[in-house]
Parts: structure tokens; C-alpha cells; sequence
């Protein structure tokens, strides 16, 4: 029953060629600083939040970056289980990678908006206990990848933590969304899908895809590191 | 599933049931673990600002995790002895009964845990928990469930890691999230003399966790045996 271990080949080989310069990786930097060159001189203040409202056009693309790249870690989990195929589970580790990075953003972002505008670092809306709780299953995630040594077995313990995961996430968004509904707390000020002004919308559209970029860039460039590793783990005959 | 793997199953949990019946170290200390928690966190709070009965159930389904982890971590690394899991793999049964023997034997550890732990906070912190000990029973039953599916499935893996003992919380304690929520709230119901039917949200939650996560894990148990 268990998952034939593919070990590292000629096509791995293959993928580990290094690129002089990393064009994705730049051009998702360019991006980016375009995006925040918008976000600070070309796009109007809200009218009730002021300045503070900015952090909102890093704040929600992280986040539904973090949400995609879970996503992949979960569907590249179902894949090893399936095909064994290491370059997925390779995938998974970059992912989880980059997807932690992302929700640490929504996580440090999100109480910096929170206390001008909540007047509160911390509440226990449902969205933020929800997001709280990935960033722990995903480095949870991490921190078993890194306490496995041999490679196959890091590869389906991954898959199956990965696919469970992602199986708890609408469990915990279920159990805390009822928690507050059940429990009404002193009114917080709740953004309930604000219908943003045209210029808003551009400019959260062009940051979105310009963290979109950066994500990509970044796994792009953990698998690589991941390929090596897995080669190097083979040359050493390990 | 075939009438084999059950009774497979029933051998299995029968097995690791005698080892812990004989030897009874786990549940003493699971069960005075789960004491002790109950009355460290009674003096964790003020009782004049917060009511004991506004605290009992958050205690008793904090705990009951906690305690639980105790018997799920020993499930496995009770296997490692003389590598006698090579011995339960390659014995003639399908790897499913593995894990729903080691299910079934650690659901009855849990449940027999939380026999002593319910009554202990009805005592000390006075309220009328056993009141309700049949919609009581069902929410005990219906945690410990869900509780025991994933904590046997994250038992089998963190015993071939190098954190062992030490990854089992990590990886299990956010699972057990919409496990202790539920059972807390549905609890506070009873306590504050509410209907059952406004706590049927919460047990039905409770159910659907159980559901998935059975068969979830149950599927992926086969990927996290080393051979």
C-alpha cells in the first residue's frame, strides 16, 4: 500500500538547471513596487479610516495568496499519494513555505490596520481566529517536514497532513463563525464587502496580481533549492 | 468492511486494552493529570469574578484533550518495543484493522478518562453535570470520536520522526479545535438549564467532524506505516 518512493532522476536532474537571472523574480519585485507606488500616490484616502486603510491593498492579496498556496499543498498532496512523484511533494514543501510567509503577513498586517481602525490589536472575529489557526497548522506542517529525515516517508507524511489540513479548515471556520454568532460581543466594525470605488479597485487588482507574481517567483525558487537538495541527498547516497 | 477487519480490529484494541490493564501506568497518569488540571485551573481564575459554572466546561473539554494526548502518544510508541510493529505488519490482517483496533483501544482509554473527570468537576467546581448524563454521554462520546481518529493517525506518524513524543501536540491540537469548541458550548447549554435542541447545532458539528475525519484518516493510515 505504500507509495512508491521515485527517487531523484535524469529528469530531476533536468530541472535543477540554474538560470543566470531570475526574470520572474524580478519582474514580481518590479511589480510589486509598482503596486505600492499606487498604493501611496495614486490611490485616494478612504474617507472614515484615512491613511490606515492602505495596509488593506497588502493585507487582503496575502491572504488570498496564503488560501491559493494551501490549496497547492493540498492538491500536490493528493498527487504524491497518487503518483509518487517527488517533484509534487517538492511543490507541497514550497508552497507551505511561502504560504506561512504569506499568512505571517496577513497576521502582522492585519492588528496594524486593527488598532487605528478597531481599536483593538486582537479580536476573536471568526476571519482572524480562522487565519490564526492556519498559519499553526501550516507550520505544524513545517515543523514535521523538517523532523523526518528519510525522503519518502517526509514526502507521504507531508501529503497526509497536507490533504487533512486542509479537510480542517472549513471545520474551524464552522466552529468560530458559530462561536461568535452564538456569543454577540461589543460591536466591532466589520468590513462587510465593501463595494470599493473604481480607483480603489485598480489599485487592489494590480497589487493582487503582483502578489500573485511574488508567490510564484518565490516558490519558483524554493523548488529549486528543494531539486537540489533531493540531488545532493542522492549524490551523497543517503 | 469486511467482517475480518473488525474482528482484527477487536483483537488488536484487546491487546493493547490487556497491556494497559495490566500494567495500568498510562491511565493513572492520564487520570491524575486530568485531576490535577482540574484543580490548577479552578486557581487559575478568580471565583468571585468568574462563575464556576461559566468555567467548568471550558476545563472539562481543555483537559479532556490534553489528557487525551497522554494515551494517543503511548499508542505507538508502545509498538517501537523490540519493533513489535514489524511483527503487527506483517501479520495477515488488512492495515485498516491496524488502525481501528488502535482507534477502538484508545477510544476506550479516553472514554475511561473522562469517567473519572466529569464527576471530578461536577465535585469540585459544583455544578449539576451529571444532571445531564445521557446528552452528556453523547457529547463525551461524539469528542472522543473525533479526538481518537486523528490523534491514532498523528500517534502512528510522529513515532517515526525525530521529534517523536514532542510533534504529536503540535500537529493534533489544532484539530481538536472544532472538537473542544462544540463540546464546550453544547456543555454551557445543559449547565445553564437551556433546551438540548439549542446545543443540536453544536452536536451536529461534533457528528460531521467525526464522519469526515473517520474515514479521512482511516484512508490515509496505509501511507504513514514505515516498512
Amino acid at each position: 500500500m505504500t507509495t512508491p518512493s521515485v527517487p531523484a532522476t535524469a529528469t530531476d536532474a533536468a530541472s535543477v538547471q540554474r538560470t543566470g537571472f531570475d526574470w520572474l523574480f524580478a519582474i514580481s519585485v518590479l511589480a510589486i513596487a509598482a503596486a505600492l507606488a499606487r498604493v501611496i500616490y495614486y490611490t485616494p484616502f478612504e474617507a472614515v479610516q484615512g491613511p490606515a486603510q492602505k495596509i488593506f491593498y497588502l493585507h487582503l492579496p496575502a491572504a488570498l495568496d496564503a488560501f491559493m498556496a494551501f490549496g497547492v499543498v493540498a492538491l500536490a498532496g493528493v498527487g504524491y499519494l497518487w503518483l509518487g512523484d517527488l517533484r509534487l511533494d517538492r511543490a507541497a514543501e514550497s508552497s507551505a513555505e511561502v504560504g506561512v510567509v504569506f499568512t505571517t503577513v496577513v497576521l502582522v498586517t492585519g492588528p496594524l490596520w486593527a488598532r487605528p481602525v478597531w481599536g483593538t490589536w486582537w479580536t476573536w472575529d471568526a476571519r482572524l481566529t480562522l487565519t490564526l489557526f492556519l498559519w499553526f497548522i501550516y507550520v505544524g506542517y513545517l515543523v514535521l517536514r523538517g523532523a523526518i529525515e528519510d525522503r519518502a516517508l517526509r514526502a507521504r507524511y507531508s501529503a497526509v497532513l497536507g490533504i487533512l489540513g486542509s479537510l480542517l479548515i472549513p471545520f474551524i471556520h464552522l466552529s468560530v463563525y458559530l462561536f461568535r454568532t452564538l456569543h454577540p460581543r461589543p460591536i466591532v466594525i466589520k468590513p462587510s464587502a465593501p463595494s470599493l470605488p473604481p480607483e480603489m479597485l485598480t489599485t487592489l487588482s494590480i497589487s493582487f496580481v503582483a502578489f500573485t507574481l511574488f508567490y510564484l517567483a518565490l516558490v519558483r525558487q524554493r523548488y529549486r533549492l528543494a531539486s537540489e537538495r533531493d540531488l545532493l541527498e542522492l549524490e551523497e547516497g543517503r | 468492511m469486511a467482517p475480518d477487519t473488525l474482528s482484527a480490529a477487536l483483537l488488536i484494541a484487546r491487546k493493547d486494552l490487556a497491556i494497559e490493564f495490566r500494567t495500568r501506568t498510562a491511565f493513572f497518569s492520564a487520570a491524575v493529570f486530568a485531576l490535577l488540571g482540574i484543580v490548577i485551573f479552578y486557581f487559575a481564575w478568580d471565583p468571585t469574578a468568574v462563575a464556576s459554572i461559566d468555567l467548568a466546561p471550558g476545563v472539562l473539554w481543555g483537559i479532556f484533550t490534553f489528557s487525551g494526548l497522554l494515551g494517543l502518544q503511548r499508542s505507538f510508541s508502545l509498538e517501537q518495543a523490540d519493533r513489535a510493529i514489524d511483527a503487527l505488519l506483517g501479520a495477515p490482517i488488512s492495515r485498516e484493522s491496524i488502525y481501528l483496533g488502535k482507534a477502538i483501544a484508545n477510544l476506550v482509554f479516553v472514554t475511561a478518562v473522562q469517567v473519572i473527570a466529569i464527576p471530578a468537576v461536577e465535585l469540585f467546581y459544583g455544578v449539576p453535570l451529571l444532571e445531564h448524563a445521557a446528552v452528556l454521554a453523547l457529547i463525551a462520546l461524539l469528542s472522543a470520536i473525533g479526538l481518537v481518529a486523528v490523534g491514532t493517525l498523528f500517534s502512528a506518524m510522529a513515532v517515526n520522526t525525530k521529534l517523536a513524543e514532542m510533534l504529536l501536540p503540535v500537529l493534533s491540537l489544532p484539530f481538536f479545535v472544532p472538537i473542544v469548541i462544540p463540546a464546550a458550548q453544547a456543555t454551557a447549554r445543559l449547565l445553564a438549564g437551556r433546551p438540548a435542541a439549542e446545543g443540536l447545532g453544536w452536536l451536529k458539528l461534533l457528528l460531521a467532524f467525526d464522519i469526515v475525519f473517520v474515514v479521512a484518516c482511516m484512508l490515509a493510515f496505509p501511507y504513514t506505516i514505515e516498512e
